[in-house]
């Protein structure tokens, strides 16, 4: 059944190795498993999504368990564990978003790609995710790009040009 | 960027260049790492430095409001392992300062946690810093590296005998992750869920090992309360609530951003520099200090201070310096919905009053919202929350529980409306329009 996935081989690429080992000389000798929230980003960025066979090829690249890295890529919101489209949008609708417009910008996104929270367009292209605060909200409605990226202001005209230039 | 406006800057003198201004050459010639060289080449001792903080009643910028010199006279001396670790998890709704402090001015903190590594003998630190600011973060590497490469960082720091380096860990996306002992779970490379506490991060903190946690904003601090002196420092401010502190400013005002003001600052004033209420609109409740803080009534918040004992006097808390204003287009039921949501959705479910309760609340809210209110919904609510306050491991289930009791308490009519008559107090076109939102898209048609 996981046909597709095997063919896309769970381990990383030597770069992400070299990114994964700088992040592990921020700790400790013997807490290398600091670095597995920085080492499950690595292999999120390069694999697009978290499959659990990535999952497990971090785990033991760091030397822990595999359900140990699992539990860290379940429990925090920004790791993928499905495919996500090509570009990944997350808008702010907390309160103080949602008082100058940010549930009304997604609302504004969804009818643009014709997709609701949670949802890929059918072309693979856009995914949008309701967020919660990203510690931005002076420059409400907030979105962010593929996890990294941060948009302020996304007022219409914003959006527009946002989704145009995603190619 | 964020607009910034101050009364005596301090935190933000460094931030009038915008994005220009951050590096560390931009630092040094304001006179930044001064504090850290006159420590180093005076051998000041650590009872010193900490009696210079103390002096200065700093208290923490995270949202617990604690002083930070006793925090830091806590550490065991004797202890050969020791961290101190920066707390910038900021997801507290509304808050948004420690971002611009470390897109502006990051040296500012990195030299505040130095001096704190002396202060308290440790060799090693963290900054925590949220997921979703991914640019920050790298720019704070960046800072890092230059901070090192100057000799600030490493071994035996400017030719004297301390030692102490840094990193950045980020996270991806917890709000709970804020909670110290959370945040301190998540540096160990596990789910952030809070420890109980006793012990407290002084006696087992990272690695298990004696740590000192303080929010970004303490830690920027602490080279300017040195610059000046603790007692000037204090006297910026009024007693018992020393200095300045950042107010991000969110909702319905003109300019949502950044402003730093002396404690003790009339909210009228603060309202005035963020640019008064958005399209002339009144102004119907602010939450002072972040979405866990109980919301107050225009009236009492009016009558405000910006500090802790006033705000705290008012019935609500000064948390994390996020105001969050709102205008008469809000309906305090839908505000108070989305805000239960969220705790609802961050609870880290170790606790069962936290796990169950917080999903009743937002049920609960949820079915008021939606016309499906029974009358008896109100007390349900107030007991729920009795359930929770006092009784978890950390303070999100007291954070879930403040708002839903406020909302209730100072809008009660409101939500008696929802469930008498099935639909808003407020005319659901003026909440829209409320949001600007609109206008700006039927702006930009005819643009
Ligand atoms: C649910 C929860 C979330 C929190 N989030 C933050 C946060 O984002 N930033 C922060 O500095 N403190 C946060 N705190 C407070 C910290 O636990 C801690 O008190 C603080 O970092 C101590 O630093 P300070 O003394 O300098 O304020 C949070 C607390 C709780 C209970
Ligand atoms: S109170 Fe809630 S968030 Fe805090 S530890 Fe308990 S379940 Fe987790
Ligand atoms: S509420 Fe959206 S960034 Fe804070």
């Amino acid at each position: 059944m996981n046909k597709q996935n095997d063919m896309l081989s769970p381990e990383l690429s030597p770069e992400a190795l070299r990114k994964i080992d700088r992040e592990v000389a921020k700790y400790p000798a013997d807490q290398k498993q600091s670095a597995v929230m920085a080492a499950l980003v690595i292999a999120q960025d390069e694999k697009g999504w978290l499959s659990k066979e990535t999952i497990a090829a971090v785990a033991s690249y760091l030397g822990m368990p595999p359900i140990a890295a699992y539990e860290v890529a379940t429990f925090y919101n920004m790791y993928d564990l499905q495919p996500v489209g090509k570009y990944k949008l997350t808008v702010c609708t907390n309160l103080p978003c949602a008082l100058s417009g940010g549930v009304h910008a997604a609302d504004y996104v969804k009818e643009k790609l014709g997709i609701d929270f949670n949802e890929t367009t059918p072309d693979g292209k856009f995914t949008l995710k309701e967020g919660e605060c990203m510690g931005a909200c002076g420059d409400a409605p907030v979105m962010l790009v593929n996890n990294k990226r941060m948009c302020s202001f996304m007022l219409p005209e914003a959006i527009d040009k946002l989704l145009a230039e995603c190619n | 960027m964020a607009l910034i406006d101050t009364i005596s800057p301090l935190l933000t003198t460094g931030w009038s260049k915008g994005d220009a201004g951050w590096s560390l050459k931009d630092y040094e010639a304001r006179g930044g790492y001064a504090q850290l060289k006159r420590i180093l080449s005076s051998k000041m001792t650590q009872d010193e430095l900490i009696a210079e903080v103390k002096k200065s009643s700093l208290r923490g910028r995270g949202g617990a409001g604690f002083p930070t010199g006793l925090k830091w006279s806590f550490m065991p001396k004797a202890a050969p392992e020791k961290y101190v670790v920066c707390n910038t998890d900021e997801g507290e709704p509304g808050t948004f300062k420690d971002r611009d402090l470390l897109r502006y001015d990051p040296h500012s903190t990195i030299e505040g946690m130095i001096i704190a590594g002396y202060a308290v003998g440790a060799k090693r630190g963290y900054n925590y810093i949220h997921g979703e600011i991914f640019d920050i973060y790298q720019r704070f590497e960046e800072a890092l590296d230059q901070a090192r490469a100057a000799g600030y960082l490493g071994e035996r720091i400017l030719g004297s005998d301390f030692s102490f380096d840094l990193f950045a860990h980020h996270g991806w996306g917890a709000y709970i992750c804020g909670e110290e002992t959370g945040l301190l779970e998540s540096i160990e490379g596990k789910k952030g869920q809070p420890r109980y506490k006793p012990p407290f991060p002084a006696n087992f903190g990272l690695y298990g090992k004696p740590t000192t946690i303080n929010n970004t904003e303490t830690f920027a601090a602490i080279p300017f309360i040195l610059g000046m002196g603790g007692e000037a420092y204090l006297n910026l401010g009024k007693p018992n609530n020393g200095g300045t502190k950042l107010f991000s400013v969110s909702g319905h005002v003109n300019r949502p951003g950044n402003y730093e003001v002396p404690m003790g600052t009339p909210f009228a004033k603060l309202l005035e520099m963020a640019g008064g209420m958005r399209g002339g609109r009144k102004l119907k409740a602010v939450i002072p200090g972040g979405s866990s803080a109980p919301v107050l009534p225009a009236d009492v918040m009016m009558e405000c201070t910006m500090d802790y004992d006033s705000i705290a006097k008012a019935g609500s808390m000064l948390g994390s310096g996020a105001v969050i204003v709102m205008d008469e287009t809000v309906c305090m039921v839908k505000a108070l919905e989305r805000l239960s949501y969220f705790y609802f959705e961050e609870s880290c479910g170790q606790c069962t009053p936290c796990r169950e309760g917080s999903g009743w609340l937002y049920r609960v809210v949820h079915r008021i919202e939606h016309g499906q209110g029974r009358p008896e919904d109100l007390d349900l609510l107030n007991r729920v929350t009795d359930n929770m306050m006092g009784k978890t491991i950390c303070a999100l289930a007291d954070a879930a529980a403040f708002p839903v009791r406020s909302f209730i308490k100072h809008f009660k009519s409101e939500f008696e409306y929802h469930i008498e008559h099935k639909k808003c107090l407020v005319d659901p076109e003026v909440q829209r329009a409320g949001s600007g939102f609109f206008r700006a898209s039927s702006v930009a048609r005819v643009a």
